[in-house]
């Protein structure tokens, strides 16, 4: 009975509910939504990831030499404006991981049928950027086509002249004289929205932080304001307030423009780049996860064990090492796509081939990327094994695998930690490098590497069509920055004498 | 110390024998070769005969590891891998799917790949080390921190964007040089200038920020308290003492790109269309060839076991701890 | 009284503060002295109490922008230093002071030769260059000793020992002809017989040049045997002052005569050493009392009231400082009765004498120099090369020596840690270098270390009560939660910590109260047998007789066993039984402790002895200077290896490594000297 109530005092308990709670979701959800379920198998990856994430969050929280270097991160405002950046990537991430199929309208009383058509809950959010797709290009906020066409009137003639889009700005009748001021309501409208969501948002976290650490909310309030808080919460509230605003503006412009313009197709640009923000994130994140079994067991085996395991672990590294990254990532996607043309029998789905090979594309960059890991691993342990605790240890009679389990690997945690961060941002640029190559993701795809590579061609053409770089630029540009300061302090916080290179 | 090179030298044989196994069961074990023409040939319905003419054009007709069928050594040596991966070691890389000698191309090609990349490494080196430089002299000011911003920023832009602004700006909007092409001799300076400074502003962020690390590491050590206490000027302790150990790290680092750098980039030179070693590997990639895509694979791996090799030397030659033990 | 123009260096008041402005930590808290010209003048205190950061400010090197002065004045030969721009300072550091710092290991810059780092500061400041400043530099190495100057001038301070390093360092000093040198801590990283050179070296070229000598130590026997005059610095703080002679005869203050009361030595043997007890306060804070109160056994009411007035007292013509209300001239101090010396039962006598309890025979431990791709052995490092050893239960055998003399591997190979060459290690009748796995690690609850460290030898990321655990179920000797927590809990009551310390990290504790972690965590498998490594040399004198007290009273209760292995001879003379005297992997000498002490044999014995300084030592010691240092383990000089340096070396010494000479009472000595009998 004591145990019982000492429960939800364990590290785990939280985080585990947490994770009940989320996968609960994900299973009972969509029955009772009437949808089918597709689980991806990067799907899959992703929320073992974030139940693996929620759980070491729990145990961090729970240890009081973990929580320290933590604590010194999110007291640093530039650390939190990039995590706040980085926290509404990860959300589109995560509603773009959520797979279903549409039931189709059913006919009559046999088995309910559905779409072949697999969307995500981040596809329903963006509705009406998916589905308005018009002819062919179109500028940002244009209202008519980007080049000129030859029209048959009404009358017969044939006549060359820029076409009205059949979405953006719709319902506009003299799109001339009435699209600003309309893009100025709209705008505006944006703006009051994200406000009150802001400020709902922002008042409830001050409440609860208010009753955290007991103290009135108006007083909470304002030490916020007055920016006199160990976290920068004004910085993070003003940084929240301006990302709202923006993607208020966005989702509201979106609702009668293309914000960003229309590629080739007609599809939007907006909706693309926003889309490719998991593909970013499945590259930054599942290939960290490929490569961490093998970087910590082998640099750690390396390191402890010297004698030969340590030589044949060392040949291991140094030959993958030695084949360029991109020739080696080239030779496995070139195979796995020979593979795949030829069993065209075991994909279910476009998605689902489209997806083992993002996977592959994972496991590929995984197997390039543990070297460096383990090297340092290597190195680390190297160093640890001469610690006198782990001679203390020994003499205590303490077997070996113990040793490396109980303090060998928590003594190394934190160059992992670093690594992993720091590893990130590269891997996203390397996606867009790899996929322009063409041995990156399938072209299927949505990804800004494909969005460049599909508008590169165009830059040659006069006026220029930018917007799908400019699009593609900002968004992986804003990751990526985001990523790297967060990296910079959690490096910083942890160990701020490792190298990010060498 | 002649000696030394060539234990090391010795040390490299079985990472690139360990090279030549991996890509041997990447090319021919993972897909057959009955695979790749299936695949080359496109169609869905190929006749047998097609396949049999595709692998005899390539050589890949013989069986992977034991010529059952052969007699004497040919048992051994009539096979893919040796006629395909063992003579990888001679360097010698046989013929690409349009039949022409990849050794030959690849002479012709490692020269325009040079002309890039020789500048870009060598005035990339001193300009990073410049940069580093200052903001350690500077260090703990608003120049420092601002100047690591700006790093950071740099450092988050993709190569890809570099280059397309590189010729949006200077050579589409400014019409400074030509956006892309190449000459050779003297005329190839045109070509170059624009691909050159690309790939310096490309590096600056990280270099920069790197070799500012270095440098503040050497600073918080004892050898420098004991040059200040000498009464040496600031300029002083940090070009005569910090700079001088800095430079180990930095040198022995930046030598194990050097053999690289014939390999040529991958991205450059396709954008700017200038028919070197990256080039070619790019349309190898594109157009599926696999034995070009093979040997650049074996190649690149020499080549960095080369750069291995000199980084060890390099430490010798410029670290006295090391040299004189 | 003396000429106020003979003042070299005036310190007035000098505050440093690092951290934030807020809550600056006050290093340096208002330190006021005067160094005369050509004085030698030593700064006293334990580690953080601001000594070395006082000498930095001097030539405005605090590490910016952590650290920052932040009031008082630095007069330095009529110039005010601290109002000088740093273009002013440049002039004078490196010229008119020197500054020689602790680690000659890293001090100098490792891509320099020691003639280019040389004639830096000739070039600076005396504007010789090319052949000139070449030759002075010959010159200033030859003036410091070091062998074959011409030839050492293009060396690289790798290629240097340790004790090379520190005379390159003076030397560089030396070059810009300094009124004023500062030596920061320059012998505490050499060995006591290389400290002796260094430190007869110093006190010579004061005398050639007439230079001031600003000495920065811990030591007191160090300050007892060369400096004029003291300053005892306590918590950022000068808290007295005087000529040594008077310092030494009566230390006035009583932080001063508890460091006193708290050098180990062969006279308190019996007796538990005197403490200091609690620690250092944190001086982030402004004081309104006495610093020393919280840990001063002679306080009362008004010394937690109000600070402690400077108050000067005149002896001789000198006169001695002491920040202490004690001394006021205008207070009626109550009386302290002396606390009495606690008795402490020396287990020697009621020990066994009959067997002995670890039995070490021959043992050699040999790393191989590998090469090539195939650890081809191309040499050998005879660290440990045939050590016999005998500890009885409830005895302290001590193993003394310098560092590199292998006592260190030959302690870890006795408890399986290294795996010895050859040679046998026996518990009891277990041989324990016949044993592996399971039946060693179950051998291990017998014999337990104690490693130098007390902050790398704790996981830092373990709780105490995990920490003390992991032996306890390693051994399996409690099961049972319940159990192990009684178990931990009184494990913490023996060393002497309350029992809320199991729920905190190391990192939470003062040096000294982790080493007595480390001493609960070795006892949690109930050993007979302890290997103590050097376990105090990383301590503050204070805190190193808390230790030591510890270990004695352990000892005396448990009947332990003790393998002390350190270089600290005092704390030899105090704490063991035996001793064994170790050189180049052998021991050269062994017996008890008080034959060994007083009658050292051994030409080694007898010099490590003479070169300790002490405090109390009878006048006209005699240092017996050894030359060079010790020679490399992978090649030991041909016959006794001691004989390069020994200054009683004979033809004999050379051909052959001198037999075991046994004397009367187990004393035992390897030389030719006392032919075998």
């Amino acid at each position: 009975m004591r145990a019982m109530i000492q429960l939800h005092r364990q590290f785990w308990f939280w985080p585990l509910l947490l994770i009940a709670g989320l996968w609960l979701a994900l299973l009972a959800l969509p029955p009772l939504a009437g949808v089918k379920a597709v689980y991806l198998d990067t799907d899959k990856l992703i929320f073992l990831l974030v139940s693996g994430v929620l759980l070491l969050a729990g145990y961090i929280r729970s240890r009081e030499h973990l929580r320290g270097p933590w604590r010194h991160i999110f007291r640093q405002r530039r650390a939190m404006i990039a995590l706040v950046v980085l926290l509404f990537f990860i959300v589109c991430g995560l509603l773009d991981s959520v797979h279903f199929r549409k039931p189709l309208p059913s006919q009559g009383v046999t088995q309910q049928r559905y779409s072949v058509k697999v969307l995500s809950l981040l596809d329903i959010l963006l509705d009406d950027m998916r589905r308005n797709v018009e002819k062919t290009y179109s500028a940002p906020l244009a209202t008519h086509l980007f080049a000129k066409e030859t029209v048959t009137l009404e009358n017969g003639d044939v006549e060359r002249r820029y076409v009205r889009l059949k979405y953006g700005g719709r319902d506009l009748t003299d799109p001339a004289s009435q699209k600003w001021p309309n893009i100025r309501d709209l705008a505006t409208r944006g703006v009051v929205v994200g406000a009150i969501i802001w400020l709902v948002l922002s008042a409830g976290l001050t409440a609860i932080f208010a009753r955290h650490q007991r103290q009135p909310v108006a007083v909470m309030a304002k030490r916020v304001y007055r920016g006199d808080t160990d976290i920068p919460w004004r910085s993070i509230y003003l940084s929240l307030l301006l990302m709202l605003i923006l993607l208020a503006v966005l989702l509201t412009l979106s609702t009668e423009y293309h914000v960003l313009g229309t590629d080739k197709v007609g599809q939007d640009v907006l909706y693309q780049s926003i889309k490719s923000i998991r593909t970013g994130l499945v590259i930054g994140t599942l290939t960290t996860l490929v490569m961490l079994p093998f970087a910590i067991v082998l640099g750690v085996m390396a390191g402890y064990f010297r004698s030969w395991v340590d030589d044949v672990i060392q040949y291991l590294y140094t030959t993958l090492s030695s084949i360029p990254g991109v020739l080696l990532i080239a030779a496995a996607i070139l195979s796995i796509q020979v593979y795949i043309a030829n069993h065209p029998a075991l994909f279910e789905t476009a998605l689902d081939r489209a997806d083992l090979r993002l996977l592959a594309l994972c496991v590929i960059l995984g197997i390039t990327s543990w070297t460096t890991l383990c090297r340092l691993l290597r190195g680390e342990t190297l160093k640890l094994r001469e610690m006198e605790y782990i001679q203390a240890a020994t003499a205590l009679g303490v077997g070996q695998f113990t040793i490396l389990g109980r303090h060998v690997l928590p003594n190394v945690m934190h160059i992992v930690l670093i690594i992993v961060v720091l590893d990130f941002s590269s891997l996203v640029l390397a996606e867009a490098v790899l996929s322009y190559i063409g041995v990156g993701v399938d072209p299927s795809t949505l990804s800004w590497g494909n969005m460049i590579n599909g508008a590169r061609l165009e830059l040659a053409r006069d006026p220029v069509v930018w917007w799908s770089l400019v699009a593609a630029f900002c968004l992986m540009f804003s990751l990526v920055l985001a990523a790297n300061l967060f990296a910079d302090a959690v490096r910083d916080a942890f160990d701020p004498r490792l190298r990010e290179q060498g | 110390m002649f000696a030394y090179i060539i234990r090391r030298v010795l040390y490299a044989i079985p990472i690139l024998i360990g090279v030549n196994l991996l890509t041997f069961a990447l090319f021919f074990v993972v897909n057959s070769p009955e695979d790749m023409a299936r695949m080359h040939l496109g169609e869905k319905r190929v006749t047998e005969q097609a396949i049999e003419k595709w692998k005899q054009n390539r050589g890949y007709d013989k069986p992977l590891l034991y010529n059952v069928q052969a007699e004497g050594v040919q048992v051994l040596t009539d096979t893919i891998f040796f006629t395909k991966s063992v003579r990888l070691f001679v360097l010698d890389f046989g013929s690409a799917d349009d039949g022409r000698n990849i050794g030959q191309d690849i002479l012709q090609r490692m020269w325009p790949s040079l002309a890039i990349a020789i500048p870009v490494f060598i005035v990339g080196l001193l300009v990073n080390i410049t940069f580093a430089l200052l903001l350690a002299f500077f260090r703990a000011t608003y120049i420092d921190i601002w100047g690591v911003i700006g790093c950071v920023i740099l450092m988050s832009i993709s190569t890809l964007f570099y280059i397309i602004g590189g010729q949006y700006l200077i050579g589409k909007t400014l019409q400074l040089v030509p956006i892309s092409g190449y000459d050779f001799g003297l005329n190839s300076f045109k070509f170059l200038v624009l691909p050159v400074l690309v790939g310096i502003i490309g590096g600056i962020g990280a270099g920069t920020r790197w070799y500012r690390t270095i440098f503040l590491e050497e600073i918080n050590r004892d050898y420098v308290r004991t040059a200040r206490a000498k009464g040496l000027s600031e300029l002083r302790v940090l070009f005569r003492h910090v700079l001088k150990n800095a430079m180990i790290p930095i040198l022995t680092g930046a030598v194990v790109v050097i053999p690289l750098l014939f390999m040529g980039s991958l991205l450059t030179e396709s954008f700017f269309a200038i028919p070197g070693l990256g080039a070619y590997t790019i349309e190898a990639i594109q157009a599926q060839d696999f034995a070009i895509v093979r040997a650049m694979v074996f190649l690149g791996s020499v080549m960095y076991i080369v750069g291995l090799v000199l980084t060890d030397i390099s430490y010798t030659l410029v670290d006295p701890r090391i040299r004189l033990n | 009284m003396h000429d106020p123009s003979d003042i070299l260096l005036c310190v007035r008041d000098l505050q440093v503060h690092f951290g934030s402005p807020a809550q600056p930590v006050r290093a340096v808290d208002g330190v006021s002295f005067d160094i005369r010209r050509g004085e030698s003048f030593a700064l006293l205190g334990e580690s953080g109490c601001g000594k070395s950061v006082t000498a930095l400010s001097i030539l405005q090197l605090v590490p910016a922008p952590a650290g920052r002065i932040a009031g008082g004045e630095v007069w330095f030969d009529g110039t005010d230093l601290l109002g000088q721009s740093e273009l002013q300072m440049r002039q004078i550091r490196g010229s008119r002071i020197s500054m020689i710092f602790q680690e000659p290991m890293t001090s100098l810059n490792p891509v320099m030769t020691v003639g280019e780092q040389i004639s830096e500061v000739l070039q600076q400041h005396l504007d010789l260059r090319g052949r000139a400043g070449r030759e002075r530099s010959i010159e200033l190495l030859d003036a410091v000793g070091l062998p074959a100057p011409a030839r050492r001038i293009g060396d690289y301070p790798h290629q240097l020992s340790g004790g090379m390093k520190q005379r390159v360092m003076i030397a560089m000093a030396l070059a810009g002809e300094p009124d004023l040198l500062i030596a920061d801590e320059p012998t505490t990283a050499l060995d006591v017989t290389i400290q002796a050179q260094v430190l007869e070296l110093l006190a010579r070229l004061q005398q050639d040049t007439g230079m001031a000598i600003l000495f920065i130590t811990h030591d007191l026997g160090v300050v007892a045997d060369t400096m004029d005059h003291v300053a005892v610095m306590y918590a950022g703080q000068v808290v007295e002052k005087a000529a040594r002679g008077a310092f030494f005869a009566q230390p006035l203050h009583p932080y001063s005569r508890k460091l006193f009361a708290a050098v180990p030595g062969g006279h308190k043997r019996g007796q538990l050493l005197e403490t200091i007890r609690g620690s250092v306060p944190p001086l982030d804070r402004k004081f309104t009392a006495c610093r020393f109160v919280e840990r001063c056994d002679e306080a009362w009411l008004r010394c937690h009231e109000q600070l402690p007035p400077w108050i000067e007292q005149s002896a001789e013509g000198e006169s001695h400082g002491v920040r202490c209300l004690r001394y006021a001239p205008d207070i009626d101090v109550p009386a302290v009765t002396p606390g009495s010396v606690a008795v402490v039962k020396d287990s020697a006598a009621s020990a066994s004498r009959d067997g002995s309890l670890v039995r070490v025979r021959d043992l050699k431990v040999h790393f191989p120099i590998t090469k090539g791709l195939f650890h081809r052995a191309v040499g050998q490092v005879y660290a440990v090369d045939g050590v016999d050893l005998d500890i009885a239960s409830g005895r302290t055998v001590a193993l003394v020596g310098e560092s590199g003399c292998g006592k260190t591997t030959a302690g870890k190979a006795i408890l399986q840690l290294i795996r010895p060459t050859s040679g046998t290690v026996h518990y009891r009748d277990q041989d324990l270098t016949r044993l592996t796995g399971k039946a060693l690690r179950q051998q291990r609850a017998h014999m337990q270390i104690i490693f130098q460290d007390p902050f790398s030898s704790m996981d830092p990321r373990m709780l105490v009560r995990n920490i003390l655990e992991e032996g306890i179920r390693a051994q399996a000797i409690a099961t049972r939660a319940e159990q192990r927590q009684t178990r931990v809990e009184s494990l913490l009551a023996h060393v002497g910590l309350p029992v809320s310390a199991a729920k905190r990290y190391p990192h939470e504790f003062s040096g000294g109260q982790r080493q007595r972690i480390a001493i609960a965590r070795a006892l949690a498998v109930n050993p007979g047998f302890i290997v103590c490594d050097e376990p105090t040399s990383a301590l503050d004198v204070s805190v190193q007789a808390q230790t030591l007290n510890l270990l004695k009273d352990l000892q005396a209760k448990m009947g332990l066993s003790y393998l002390f292995i350190t270089h600290n001879l005092s704390v030899v003379d105090y704490l063991a039984h035996e001793v064994a005297v170790m050189y180049l992997g052998r021991i050269v000498e062994q017996g008890r402790v008080a034959d060994i002490m007083q009658d050292p044999l051994h030409p080694y014995t007898q010099a490590l002895l003479s070169a300790v300084p002490t405090i109390d030592k009878a006048a006209g010691r005699e240092v017996i200077r050894l030359a060079g240092e010790l020679p490399s383990p992978i090649n030991p000089p041909r016959g006794c290896h001691f004989h390069p340096r020994c200054p009683q070396a004979m033809p004999e010494c050379q051909q052959a490594y001198p037999d075991l000479t046994l004397l009367d009472n187990m004393h035992q000595v390897r030389c030719f000297l006392y032919p075998a009998n």
